[in-house]
């Protein structure tokens, strides 16, 4: 079989450019304001797609291909990638909410799925209103609820009369949780607060000397860029006690912590995957695609988080297209049957296993009606002594009870604005 | 004294420290454009690129590695030694007198005479220029500054108002040492222009151009040495900025800070410079606290723009800048 597709690839490469790749572009962004976050997840994605070619000839056969575009975080470029992008395109990972607003009719027209994982409009997890947006495995309004049963564990289930405030960043991202946090603010009796911060946050004074004053007990943070590595160090600075001070997962990363020293010791975020780099995986990614001198970077980020977001990523992509290419007995999928993998998807501990990546984040299945998943997220907590992020509890489920019935309420007022008619009947 | 006039007391006080720190950047700007009248987009730039520089040579990470690496298909990244932060500093300004030398060389002797907006245009490029090239010599990681500046709260403050007043103060420790910092720094600025040969031929120059290099004075000199200093100061807002947050990209955005300052204090006026950064630290931090909750926070971009729009539409020179009188 591997002399067959080498020697098929061969003759194809001799014949010219080659046209029946899966193709999985990225939508990078290197440079600008956010690069440092968008390095590691860039990497981790392209260099897993990379070690699919190398190690195992692609796809069921097929090799992949992986266009990249610089978007610099700017939701105009990020708009202009897509479309130079598009043609033939299996899958788009946005990385960014506002481009993936941007690109969510456009994607329904050209018949390309989206997966915002972890990012993007919540209520695309209906499947029903949103049939090529999926953002599984989790989403923001999970993360929140998760993030608030941490407390509820932390405080022996009784969150009466205590204080939470949410800091975020003052856009279309941060102010995500805010209808979940309410309605948990009902549901469990805590004095629920918002304090928004404007683009960029390096200034956050006021927000930190306000916590000062008002002493919350907890501090669930939806922040990104250098308002991350401010937001902790401000912490720091007040000594609000890190292990009440609780980010998202796009607040906790190594990048996030390690400007602010020892006083970012303790400090929490969300995940929705493992972390560290002790996986099989990761040896093969050094011997086929660093050793090899074909990572996408300087193959420096090898086990970070969002490296590791990004290998988690592309491996949900590969094993969609996998399922794709099951489903329609060939190997040459569209974006259109891609979809159909994607909302067949089921990820099992087994197979993760088998992919060099056990334990590494939760089993979940897709369907038409959920392009969401379960939406488990774990708790990691950095210790600044050593260095590094560790998870310090299992992936616990949200609070289907609540987020359930607003990502109903959410995707039932767009597909009434936009005249959609229910799917999945 | 009532809890929320006290609280009024602690933003008044934080607010001027945070003024401070913008006026560092606002200064950079005043200097260029007194003593040339460029209104130079790249200052931000230039103070991430002066933080980049400091902290790589302080780690001793070679420069270009990647670039290097990919061409030569080696692996060096460290030379393998640490420099302390003093020499490290020093040689950050020798690398910043030499940018500005370059910048004098290929760009603005080509541009003397030319309209302002086309020295302006110039600058922009300049700050592309320099985006890339320090991420290409540096690269895009986020970098832990670690020059021995205090942080956290200080203790003394913290201790004493709580003794007098039943509350403690916040005040950053980093806050204050930029203060101080500041202060000598327009200090030595204000030494230099007044009581100094070069400063005072850079005085020249910044009233007339023309005037000065017909009684012998070099603008090519001038322009080579207000752009050192410039550089300077941009490494001194660099470190404080980069204390706080990391050296990263985004330190190349406070400038955004200190267009309002300006337009405040005036783009000529280093003293202006101090004043609309007070204003603007003061009266924004105050806001975001009186008003803030009431309209849903974020305020205080919003309120230094719009109060230097107020300012603009009053004095449109600033509160010190030089009055534009054109006759026609």
């Amino acid at each position: 079989m591997k002399k067959f597709l080498a020697t098929a690839l061969a003759t194809a490469l001799l014949a010219g450019p080659v046209a029946a790749e899966l193709k999985f572009p990225s939508l990078d962004y290197r440079t600008g304001p956010f690069a440092a976050g968008g390095i590691p997840f860039a990497d981790g994605y392209s260099d897993y797609l990379t070690l699919l070619n190398e190690r195992d000839g692609g796809i069921g056969g097929e090799l992949i291909s992986n266009p990249t575009c610089e978007t610099a975080y700017n939701t105009e470029k990020g708009v202009e990638c897509y479309e130079a992008l598009k043609e033939d395109a299996l899958v788009f990972q946005p990385l960014s909410t506002g481009i993936t607003y941007q690109i969510i009719p456009k994607a329904s027209v050209d018949q390309i799925p989206i997966h915002s994982m972890g990012y993007g409009r919540t209520s695309a997890a209906n499947g029903k209103v949103f049939e090529w947006v999926f953002n599984y495995p989790t989403n923001y309004w999970n993360g929140a609820s998760i993030g608030v049963k941490h407390m509820l564990d932390l405080n022996g289930g009784d969150l009466n009369g205590k204080k939470v405030v949410l800091l975020h960043f003052n856009g279309a991202y941060g102010k995500e949780p805010i209808p979940t946090l309410e309605a948990l603010s009902a549901k469990h009796g805590f004095e629920f607060s918002t304090l928004p911060i404007d683009f960029p946050g390096q200034e956050q004074k006021s927000q930190w000397l306000k916590i000062r004053r008002d002493k919350p007990d907890y501090v669930l943070f939806w922040g990104w860029g250098v308002m991350n590595q401010v937001a902790v160090q401000e912490a720091a600075n007040i000594r609000f006690p890190m292990e009440n001070f609780i980010g998202i997962w796009w607040s906790g990363s190594e990048n996030d912590v390690l400007p602010a020293g020892e006083g970012a010791n303790g400090y929490k975020a969300l995940q929705f995957h493992n972390v560290g780099s002790d996986y099989p995986v990761f040896d093969d990614i050094q011997k086929y695609v660093v050793d090899a001198g074909k990572a996408a970077g300087a193959g420096d980020q090898v086990g970070t988080v969002l490296y590791n977001r990004g290998v988690y990523a592309a491996m949900l992509a590969a094993e969609a297209a996998l399922t794709a290419q099951k489903i329609h007995g060939t190997s040459k999928i569209t974006g259109a049957m891609m979809r159909d993998g994607m909302e067949a998807l089921e990820i099992t501990e087994e197979r993760m296993a088998e992919l060099g990546l056990p334990n590494f984040g939760p089993a979940f299945s897709i369907s038409c009606e959920n392009h969401g998943g379960r939406g488990p997220a774990a708790i990691s907590q950095w210790d600044a002594s050593s260095k590094s992020w560790s998870l310090v509890t299992d992936f616990v489920d949200p609070d289907e009870e609540v987020v359930n019935a607003l990502i109903e309420a959410d995707s039932a007022a767009f597909a009434a604005e936009n005249n959609i008619a229910e799917r999945c009947n | 004294m009532p809890e929320q006039l006290l609280f009024a007391a602690e933003v008044t006080l934080n607010g001027l420290m945070a003024g401070v720190l913008y006026a560092l950047v606002a200064l950079g700007f005043v200097l260029i454009y007194k003593a040339s009248g460029i209104f130079n987009y790249a200052q931000g730039v230039m103070a991430l690129f002066a933080a980049l520089t400091l902290v790589g040579i302080m780690e001793g990470q070679v420069p270009f590695a990647h670039l290097i690496n990919v061409i030569f298909g080696t692996e060096i990244h460290h030379f393998g030694w640490e420099v302390p932060a003093l020499l490290a500093i020093f040689l950050t300004v020798i690398v910043m007198i030499i940018f500005a030398w370059l910048v004098n060389h290929f760009v603005m002797r080509h541009l003397i005479n030319q309209e302002p907006i086309i020295l302006f245009m110039a600058t922009i490029g300049l700050a592309y220029f320099l985006e890339g090239v320090g991420d290409l010599m540096w690269g895009s990681d986020i970098k832990r500054l670690e020059v021995g500046l205090p942080q956290g709260i200080n203790e003394f403050i913290d201790e004493k108002t709580f003794e007098a007043l039943g509350y403690g103060f916040f005040i950053d420790n980093l806050d204050i040492v930029a203060t101080i910092i500041a202060v000598i720094l327009v200090a030595g600025l204000v030494i230099f222009s007044q009581y100094t040969t070069q400063g005072r031929a850079l005085r020249a120059v910044a009233d007339d151009h023309q005037a000065a290099l017909s009684v012998g004075i070099s603008l090519n000199f001038i322009w080579v040495l207000v752009w050192s200093i410039a550089g300077f100061v941009a490494l001194v807002a660099g470190m404080m900025w980069g204390a706080k947050s990391g050296v990263q990209f985004s330190l190349s955005l406070i400038a955004l800070k200190a267009l309002p300052v300006l337009l405040i204090g005036g783009f000529t006026s280093i003293p202006g410079a101090i004043i609309g950064g007070l204003i603007i630290g003061v009266g924004e931090k105050l806001f975001e606290f009186s008003i803030g909750p009431l309209i849903g926070g974020a305020t205080e971009n919003w309120f230094a723009y719009v109060l230097a729009l107020v300012f603009l539409c009053i004095r449109p020179q600033g509160l010190f800048g030089d009055k534009i009188i054109e006759r026609v």
